[in-house]
């Protein structure tokens, strides 16, 4: 569904992504983990082109990444994503936010695209909240909106860059359970997190990023139990031992 | 206070005149603010560049200079409109550079994510800035495009230096006939200090209604 061959990605002198592959299979739930600055959001950012890669190349569903227009548009709206503080739309309310891109992107009817909007907040469990502002939500109900948003464009691939990192503490849970839900489901995930929980128990797979590289990669029971490399055996130890 | 009652039709007709150069230049300086305003923010370096050309070129030039220019060179060049079109057409021209700054600092104010998430969607650059960023940029200028709007009200006044008999000039005409300068003058000045005032009110009223909750 996705493969990556070659990435490098710079800010001014400083190198975010350095000779990055990488694979995400069909229904496949890939999890990134790392340290901070290590550049796992960079790549999730870069595999719908909101970042601009410097070089390599970026396949999705077969079709390689256009640079701009209408063809990135038309490949955006294939490819949901789910941001660290939601972005929700602040001026609409939280059905609008779900029928604004199958209106406008895929030409859905507005009873239509209204029909599906409700029924996925029914499935992230907010269907009460449609008729409210974004700032009238909690912090977990905004997130869970904005999952419902990238799923109402009835994406192929969904990317999370730490979902859960600007929630409090009592509202994780609720956000994993949508996604653990969605990769039952099948869907086909890329995860940036630091939730360790969630890798082990969802992942089918885990990449760990240092220094704008994959240092290692394989499945949660593997990469857990016996790390392969010191980066990743360094980084367990710290985020573990708590 | 006979010469103000004496001359209303005078003081009507030019409030009336004053108040439709108002409304129809700000009306084509909020368009042309946004259009101006959204190819200064444009992904594409021409349209950026035209933009802030627009912008340059429009605001050096006092205003009285393009509306004599436009007054006594368009003919020259064979475009003929009448006094009061192109009174409109200069003003809202003038006024749309100082909207597009306006509103060029309302669409740098809507957070980044807005207009990511935005694309991410599938919506391209100009759905992104029409459906998500505007809407938002618009509503936190309301204040400043007030401000925008009175300082036009009381731009059309130098219509009157190219032969339009808006209430400035209609005030003048009075006074050349009757030589009651403060009277009359105080009389026009309350007159627009009035129309501001309902400006005022506008913008107020539509901030607290639009207001975005973030």
């Amino acid at each position: 569904m996705i493969a990556v061959r070659g990435l490098h990605k710079r800010f001014g002198d400083q190198t975010a992504l350095r000779d990055v592959d990488l694979d995400v299979a069909r229904g496949e739930v890939v999890v990134v983990i790392g340290p901070s600055g290590s550049g796992k959001s960079t790549l999730c950012r870069c595999l719908n082109r909101l970042e601009t890669p410097d070089s390599g190349e970026i396949r999705v569903d077969g079709a390689a990444l256009p640079a701009e227009g209408r063809a990135l548009a038309r490949l955006r709206a294939d490819v949901g994503m789910v941001f660290q503080s939601f972005n929700l739309f602040h001026h609409k309310t939280v059905l609008e936010n779900l029928t604004l891109g199958p209106t406008k992107v895929r030409g859905d009817s507005r009873a239509e695209a209204e029909r599906r909007a409700r029924e996925l907040l029914d499935r992230v469990g907010i269907g009460d909240q449609a008729g409210k502002l974004p700032a009238q939500l909690s912090g977990g109900q905004q997130q869970r909106a904005a999952i419902a948003r990238a799923l109402a464009m009835r994406p192929k691939v969904m990317l999370f860059d730490e979902p859960t990192s600007a929630l409090d503490p009592e509202m994780v849970g609720e956000v994993l359970d949508v996604m653990t839900g969605l990769a039952r489901d099948g869907m086909t995930m890329v995860v940036v997190t630091h939730e360790m929980g969630f890798a082990r128990q969802v992942a089918d797979r885990v990449v760990f990023m240092a220094d704008g590289e994959v240092v290692e990669t394989g499945t949660p029971a593997e990469f857990f139990a016996s790390p392969a490399t010191d980066r990743a055996r360094d980084f367990l130890a710290k985020v573990l031992s708590h | 206070m006979n010469v103000i009652t004496d001359h209303l039709a005078e003081f009507g007709d030019g409030l009336l005149l004053t108040v439709g150069l108002t409304l129809l230049s700000l009306a084509g300086a909020l368009a042309a603010g946004v259009v101006v305003a959204a190819l200064r923010v444009s992904p594409v370096r021409v349209l950026r560049a035209a933009g802030m050309a627009y912008v340059e070129v429009l605001q050096n030039v006092p205003l009285l200079v393009w509306l004599v220019l436009a007054v006594f060179g368009l003919p020259e060049v064979g475009v003929i409109a009448g006094l009061f079109t192109t009174a409109v057409v200069v003003i809202a021209l003038y006024q749309g550079a100082y909207a597009a700054e306006a509103i060029r600092s309302g669409i740098n104010a809507v957070p980044a994510g807005q207009g990511e998430a935005a694309r991410a969607l599938g919506l391209t650059f100009t759905q992104s800035l029409r459906l998500v960023i505007l809407p938002q940029a618009l509503r936190t200028v309301i204040q400043p495009l007030g401000n925008i709007a009175i300082m036009t009200l009381m731009n059309t006044a130098l219509a009157a230096a190219v032969g339009v008999v808006e209430l400035t000039a209609a005030a003048n005409r009075v006074n050349l006939a009757e030589a009651q300068p403060i009277w009359i003058f105080v009389t026009a000045g309350l007159a627009y200090m009035a129309l501001s005032a309902v400006f005022g009110l506008v913008t107020g009223t539509l901030e607290r209604r639009l207001a975005i909750l973030r």
